[in-house]
């Protein structure tokens, strides 16, 4: 398969290019190769958790520690609040934003859980604006393929994805919908959010 | 056939571009789609939630993989006629060799030989047919018992049923068979995606507004068929969606 080739061919270029440690390359533009490479490393990272074996309690705290390692939580945080986050304290936006780290982490490290058993492939990585997208297809038993976008930015000082879409499904807009919600429900008090949210996901 | 060629030939008269694909939320009648959550959501917690888990339980993975692949393989020849209404001569070849491979060698459709051999499933239906005439997606409606939808794909979903070439191929019997095993394959989704159906349905601090997002983009990203997508840049400007 010549996508297989290319990522093979990609990951030995970027072995000797010293871009093995996403994040650690002095303060350069982020390539499509860059994009593409955190990608296969958030990527592999998934598929090793997925066929590990190990309980389902470990596997969280590993999914937990992939999405803190590789995504951007202050902007995912900041667009989830929405307007609201116009409002806040220096301070609140701090505490918000560790609460909503560990939410996040919790339930997306739940959904990679339906994982187990399959696997991801990166298939292509293109510019878009000033960020990229990393195409995959996840391979899952029982289910046709389908797929799964990331979009990678080094806005933040570091080369991070800030939202991922399956099929069409995007996170930041989930999350969006859902901690509006639950501001709602709280009469827009953002101190309880934070103190509830902390024990949510 | 004659069904068919008069369909066909409204298609090339109405023959246009397919609709931009919007991207807000148009849902005027929330309030009562929001009664219908309710009831659709008693209804899953009541039947489908438990008969869901009971299928899954009693029935071995195979047996539910086959339940599956025949209800979609009687999907196929619906799917045909609308891809040859949307000027898609190639993805009705696709459904129309996957249809002949697994009703053959995949005996009666209970196996799906077609996908490793290239011919996957291109899903389609009647909204969708629309859409590539030209008509508007219209309002958000949740309908009882079958949920999320729009008002485009709601007529879509009716057509659909009043054009199933299969209806007129099947015996009164055979039809009622086939609506069974239709109802067994939700059954089994229900199974499969269980955690994320629940997730959505029982832990969302706004099930309906979720199942709603989720609906829509999901539904939009299928009708752009791989359309380069209006991503938003939360860096420049955290606040728009």
């Amino acid at each position: 398969m010549p996508s297989e080739t290319s990522r093979r061919g990609f990951l030995i270029t970027g072995l000797v290019a010293g871009g093995l440690l996403a994040g650690l390359r002095p303060a350069a533009a982020l390539t499509t190769e860059q994009a593409r490479h955190l990608i296969d490393v958030v990527v592999g990272d998934i598929n090793r958790v997925i066929n590990s074996g190990r309980s389902e309690s470990q596997m969280l705290v590993e999914f937990e520690r992939i999405f803190t390692s590789y995504a951007d939580v202050p902007i995912i945080a900041r667009s989830a609040l929405g307007i609201a986050a116009r409002s806040a304290s220096a301070g609140q936006m701090r505490a918000f934003t560790d609460a909503f780290r560990g939410y996040i982490s919790r339930k997306y490290g739940r959904r990679f859980r339906e994982f187990i058993g399959g696997e991801l492939k990166v298939r292509e990585a293109r510019p878009y604006k000033s960020f990229y997208e990393v195409k995959s297809t996840a391979y899952l038993r029982g289910q046709a393929p389908f797929e799964v976008i990331f979009l990678v930015s080094d806005r933040s000082g570091r080369d991070l994805f800030f939202n991922i879409f399956i099929e069409g499904v995007n996170m930041l807009a989930t999350e969006r919908t859902e901690i509006g919600a639950l501001l709602d429900q709280r009469r827009g008090n953002l101190d309880a959010l934070i103190r509830d949210l902390r024990s949510m996901g | 056939m004659a069904r068919l060629a008069v369909l066909s030939g409204l298609a090339l008269l109405t023959a246009c571009a397919p609709r931009d694909v919007p991207t807000g939320i148009n849902d005027p009648y929330e309030a009562r789609n929001r009664s219908v959550h309710e009831f659709n959501i008693d209804r899953d917690r009541a039947t489908l939630r438990p008969v869901a888990m009971a299928y899954g339980h009693a029935v071995p993975e195979p047996v539910r993989n086959g339940v599956g692949n025949f209800a979609s393989n009687l999907s196929l020849p619906g799917a045909v006629v609308n891809s040859l209404l949307q000027l898609r001569p190639g993805d009705a070849a696709q459904n129309a060799t996957r249809f002949l491979i697994n009703s053959t060698i995949g005996l009666a459709g209970l196996f799906d030989p077609a996908s490793p051999m290239g011919a996957t499933k291109v899903a389609t239906d009647f909204g969708e047919t629309l859409h590539v005439w030209g008509v508007g997606e219209g309002a958000y409606v949740e309908l009882p018992l079958i949920g999320p939808s729009t008002e485009r794909d709601t007529l879509g979903k009716l057509v659909d049923i009043a054009l199933n070439p299969l209806g007129s191929v099947l015996s009164s019997d055979e039809r009622t068979a086939s609506l069974a095993v239709g109802v067994m394959a939700r059954v089994g989704d229900r199974y499969t995606y269980s955690d994320i159906v629940d997730s959505l349905l029982y832990e969302s601090a706004d099930s309906y507004a979720q199942a709603r997002m989720t609906y829509l983009q999901n539904r939009r990203y299928q009708l752009g068929r791989g359309a380069e997508p209006e991503y938003y840049d939360p860096y420049e400007d955290p606040y728009a969606q």
